[in-house]
């Protein structure tokens, strides 16, 4: 996983709601694919017209925010598919961080394994992040401090997020959970051994 | 302490307690499928990882197959490769793959209750959001993306944080024509989709504990459309009768232990649940989607509303529907039936009881897609296959096909079609593609009549 501590840089608003993992990235370019390189078909239903052209009413296609780092989003990005290559694409497409009121939580996990980091603040604010943005599009930018939990707005203002601990080291870490988890190899073979023991019944019917 | 069926479960399967409501899980299930399976596995493999527990691995191929009647792993050519790394993956690692035309094939969600692979007090997941479905056996299942499948793969445990108790209650009895799928939507679109995040939700109360063990599998589909990962039903005697003689059931001695466990699981009477809310089952009509959010839903007697946001208007433009006017009628040019919402036996026998003499009306392409090659053979014993045949449906090979088009089966762009199953998303059944979310019913009577239709109105 890629650590993250620090992003700064321009903040790209999409601030829709309910954007779901399908418009992020569709299925049928998930098929067979690796997970880098994705970034071309990152929301492509919306980003390109017809014609393969690119959509002028896109936000993501103004000048300004095609290589934004940071997205601000609407409520309860994220939701739908469980599939990880909504983030292989969000990342692909040079993101670091989502900001939005609400995430679904299977994207939100998502995120924490492979180093986006997902913000949840406020909607008004995001609003008002988002105006500062429009006023001064190209020069608002927005700062996302990860080990002291505050983004800095383009107004200057240290707004303080909320963010699970544990995610946070793993973060900041980069950390790999599954070599974390393999040093309890011992405590996980006791447990199934007491559950066998226990529960003959949800072992002995699969083996 | 008083403790809610979801708190029985998670408690029971903590290997260690991480602080701060974090566990490491056990993980006592793992369902694979060709997109997320094949890519997980060869994801450990590359990692250098061996599978922790391949006997407790099954794996299924269905969302990039073709459902098209003869096909083969070749017929969609864009999933053979997924598929044969699937196939080439299992024989490696040993574990179970339930492999196309084979019984026990079908859509993960299907097949896994059908061959009692999830069974009550099991913690279960895949890599597909829609293993909320197997909660209707009274299990905790959830979906996971590839990172945390493989995690599992890898350790056959996951680190967990803790979610909140909310139950949904059902009280009273359902009116004719109204199903377990116009129960969920009706909640969704009462409390919206982001209502359950963060929460495992149990759905409780006189109708729930009123309804056929598939149509709790469908309850529990929809929860992850109202944002929570997990949804459950307690098991009783309905899920009892359900599971044995299946496949994977435990037999004999062990049967009556697990009987033993299974009836401790369901909530004490005065567990905590931190969100509860009710809904009267009595006065749900038949539910139709109408935008592009699962949330987006009215009564099929109920104008299509007035937007209220800048969103609901997105969503009418791309559905090309005028506020005001009433849904029904609104002219459909395709019908779905499948899906691992609504593709089991019982739903199709839901759909075919309503075709009567009737045809699909002209214009109208309609596919019936059974959930599994079980319920294929079963509604083909049963000759349901020749009704919906001779009422000019198309009937195919399962898989999930027109729930999420990954297979190159889509609906045309511009199109109108009913669909049984659980994302009305821009795009989902292919691109411009307009998809409205209803019963098996409430899809069969879109067929006959060529339009949006109440059900109960057919007669």
């Amino acid at each position: 996983m890629q650590p993250f501590r620090t992003v700064t840089g321009i903040a790209a608003p999409l601030l829709r709601a309910n954007i779901d993992t399908d418009m992020i990235i569709p299925v049928q370019r998930l098929v067979g694919a690796s997970r880098d390189g994705l970034g071309p078909y990152g929301f492509e239903r919306f980003r390109y017209l017809a014609d393969g052209s690119d959509n002028p009413e896109f936000p993501l296609n103004r000048k300004a925010f095609r290589t934004a780092p940071i997205l601000l989003a609407g409520e309860n990005f994220g939701c739908g598919s469980s599939r990880e290559g909504a983030v292989w694409t969000l990342m692909g497409m040079g993101l670091r961080c989502v900001i939005a009121p609400s995430f679904g939580d299977i994207f939100h996990n998502n995120c924490f394994q492979n180093g986006l980091l997902p913000v949840r603040l406020p909607e008004a604010l995001i609003r008002r992040i988002a105006e500062a943005v429009e006023a001064s599009p190209g020069n608002a930018r927005v700062t996302v401090d990860l080990e002291r939990q505050e983004v800095i707005t383009p107004w200057g203002e240290a707004v303080p997020f909320a963010v699970d601990a544990r995610k946070k080291q793993a973060m900041l870490e980069g950390l790999d959970e599954i070599a974390l988890t393999k040093q309890r190899a011992e405590e996980i073979a006791a447990w199934q051994a007491r559950d066998r023991a226990a529960r003959p019944w949800a072992w002995d019917s699969v083996s | 302490m008083a403790r809610t069926l979801f708190d029985k479960i998670w408690d029971s399967h903590v290997v260690a307690d991480l602080g701060e409501g974090w566990s490491l899980l056990h993980i006592d299930r793992v369902l694979l499928h060709d997109l997320s399976g094949a890519r997980a596995l060869r994801e450990v493999a590359e990692r250098g990882h061996a599978l922790a527990r391949p006997d407790l691995v099954f794996a299924t191929p269905d969302h990039a197959v073709s459902t098209a009647p003869g096909r083969t792993a070749e017929t969609f050519a864009g999933g053979a490769a997924t598929l044969h790394g699937l196939r080439q993956r299992a024989r490696e690692t040993g574990i179970r793959l339930f492999d196309l035309g084979q019984p026990g094939n079908g859509i993960v969600h299907v097949m896994a209750p059908e061959l009692a692979i999830v069974l009550p007090g099991l913690t279960l997941v895949c890599g597909d959001s829609h293993t909320c479905t197997n909660g209707g056996v009274g299990a905790l299942a959830f979906g996971v993306g590839a990172s945390e499948l493989t995690h599992v793969l890898a350790t056959q445990t996951l680190m967990q944080r803790r979610p909140r108790n909310l139950r949904l209650r059902y009280e009273g009895r359902l009116g004719a024509g109204v199903t377990a799928k116009d129960m969920i939507l009706a909640a969704i679109g009462r409390y919206g989709t982001a209502a359950g995040t963060g929460f495992a939700v149990e759905y409780a109360g006189s109708a729930v504990r009123a309804l056929p063990l598939e149509a709790r599998l469908t309850l529990c589909n929809l929860s992850i459309e109202m944002g929570a990962k997990m949804g459950m039903v307690a098991p009783d005697d309905t899920s009892f009768e359900y599971l044995a003689g299946r496949r994977f059931a435990p037999r004999g001695a062990q049967w009556e232990a697990a009987l033993a466990a299974w009836r401790a699981l369901p909530s004490d009477p005065d567990a905590h649940f931190d969100v509860e809310h009710s809904l009267d089952a009595s006065a749900i009509a038949p539910q139709i989607t109408w935008g592009n959010s699962p949330e987006q839903v009215v009564a099929v007697t109920d104008p299509v509303p007035q937007p209220r946001h800048a969103g609901d208007r997105a969503a009418l433009d791309y559905m090309g529907l005028e506020a005001g006017r009433p849904i029904a009628g609104t002219k459909v040019d395709w019908v779905f039936i499948g899906s691992c919402t609504n593709s089991r036996l019982s739903d199709l026998r839901e759909a075919a009881a309503v075709l009567g003499a009737r045809r699909v009306a002209p214009g109208v392409t309609a596919w019936v897609v059974p959930g599994s090659e079980q319920v294929k053979r079963d509604a083909e014993a049963e000759g349901l296959h020749a009704r919906f045949q001779a009422a000019g449906f198309e009937w195919r090979e399962p898989g999930c096909s027109l729930c999420v088009a990954a297979n190159g089966e889509t609906v045309p762009s511009g199109a109108r079609c009913v669909s049984t199953s659980n994302r009305n998303f821009v795009g989902r059944q292919g691109t411009g593609a307009r998809t409205h979310l209803a019963s098996p019913a409430m899809a069969a009577a879109a067929a006959l009549t060529g339009a949006i239709a109440d059900v109960r109105s057919l007669g």
